[in-house]
């Protein structure tokens, strides 16, 4: 590659990069909305204030586990129970965070560090996908972009929901529950079409969590970490260092 | 009391996310650890969907899996993910109405 070549691929504004993560970011957006405002609104049955319903979102940033803690809260467990469940089922994003950081190598301290807390299932999912922005100049802002715009999704819609209470119609409420699956299929398809190993890694994470669930009756939060560290494995064999 | 629970909670998913910003600086990048990092966002991917995706509407598991396969066919045009979701809801609204 000549060298003005590289340069005009890597170059690009602030702006242009805060605008690219916003846009790559949307998808995020949407499938937060419904999520959130459902949280909201189960948050509310359970007897959460607007106050704390919207503090969770703001200060925890994760879906599943606020969806876990919300009916732990209306069963009445413990404050300490929640606590542990909440780590067990967000330690996932350990794993995400080392493939996260590795790809941004070369940013500062502060940057890797502002910047992990915001990984969810979702902004680590369509960050990695974009992995060639932490080569470019200010591809850190494209990164901030993204994740403050899920991160805004998930706040709004969960403030939303909590004042809204249970307005939504149930059937379209339900039909929602599919969207952030929809997501994970829709980025994971077409890297599979451009390389098939990539398909090979997905499968056999899939097949190991079906197995961890099902057969060892293994807790989510640990059968999502084992399958993804154990899955991955497989690309040491299959990938190329330049393959994705 | 709640407020101690999200506090508690906001902890605990805190820093397993920051730990690797500095672990990360430690470790010593070989070809094959590369690698196995480079895969992860994929397994990922995989574990997230399936089986869970069964359990959109839990009594019809076929519901979340047509859903998906939809979404598959979507993404297969690559047409923007927005599309593989709207058309994945609609798949899952049309069959439990």
């Amino acid at each position: 590659m000549g060298h003005t070549e590289a340069q005009s691929i890597n170059s690009q504004s602030r702006k242009q990069a805060i605008k690219n993560g916003a846009v790559a970011g949307f998808p995020i957006f949407l499938g937060y909305m419904p999520i959130s405002i459902a949280y909201g609104v189960l948050a509310q049955r359970s007897g959460l204030t607007i106050f704390e319903t919207t503090m969770m979102s703001l200060l925890v940033f994760a879906g599943a586990a606020q969806f876990m803690a919300t009916n732990m809260i209306a069963q009445g467990a413990a404050a300490i129970q929640i606590v542990i469940a909440t780590f067990v089922l967000n330690f996932r994003h350990f794993v995400m965070s080392m493939s996260f950081i590795n790809r941004i190598r070369s940013f500062t301290m502060r940057w890797k560090f502002g910047l992990s807390l915001g990984l969810t299932d979702e902004t680590f999912a369509v960050s990695s996908l974009h992995g060639e922005e932490a080569k470019k100049n200010y591809g850190r802002y494209f990164y901030l972009s993204l994740i403050l715009v899920a991160y805004f999704s998930w706040v709004f819609g969960s403030f939303i929901g909590a004042i809204i209470g249970d307005t939504l119609p149930r059937a379209l409420s339900e039909s929602m529950g599919i969207a952030l699956y929809a997501m994970f299929i829709g980025l994971l398809v077409p890297s599979v079409k451009k390389q098939w190993r990539l398909g090979l890694i997905a499968g056999s994470s899939m097949l190991l969590n079906v197995l961890l669930v099902e057969w060892v009756q293994l807790e989510q939060g640990w059968s999502i970490v084992l399958a993804t560290v154990f899955g991955s494995l497989l690309g040491i064999p299959l990938l190329k260092e330049e393959d994705v | 009391m709640i407020i101690a629970t999200i506090i508690g909670m906001a902890i605990v998913t805190m820093v397993p996310r920051f730990i690797p910003a500095f672990i990360m600086e430690k470790i010593s990048l070989r070809p094959w650890l590369n690698r196995w990092l480079n895969a992860i966002p994929f397994a990922a991917l995989g574990a997230l969907i399936f089986p869970g995706i069964m359990t959109v509407i839990p009594e019809r598991p076929l519901v979340g899996i047509t859903g998906g396969v939809v979404a598959m066919l979507i993404a297969f045009f690559n047409l923007n993910v927005i599309f593989a979701v709207i058309g994945a809801i609609a798949t899952v609204f049309l069959l439990t109405m």
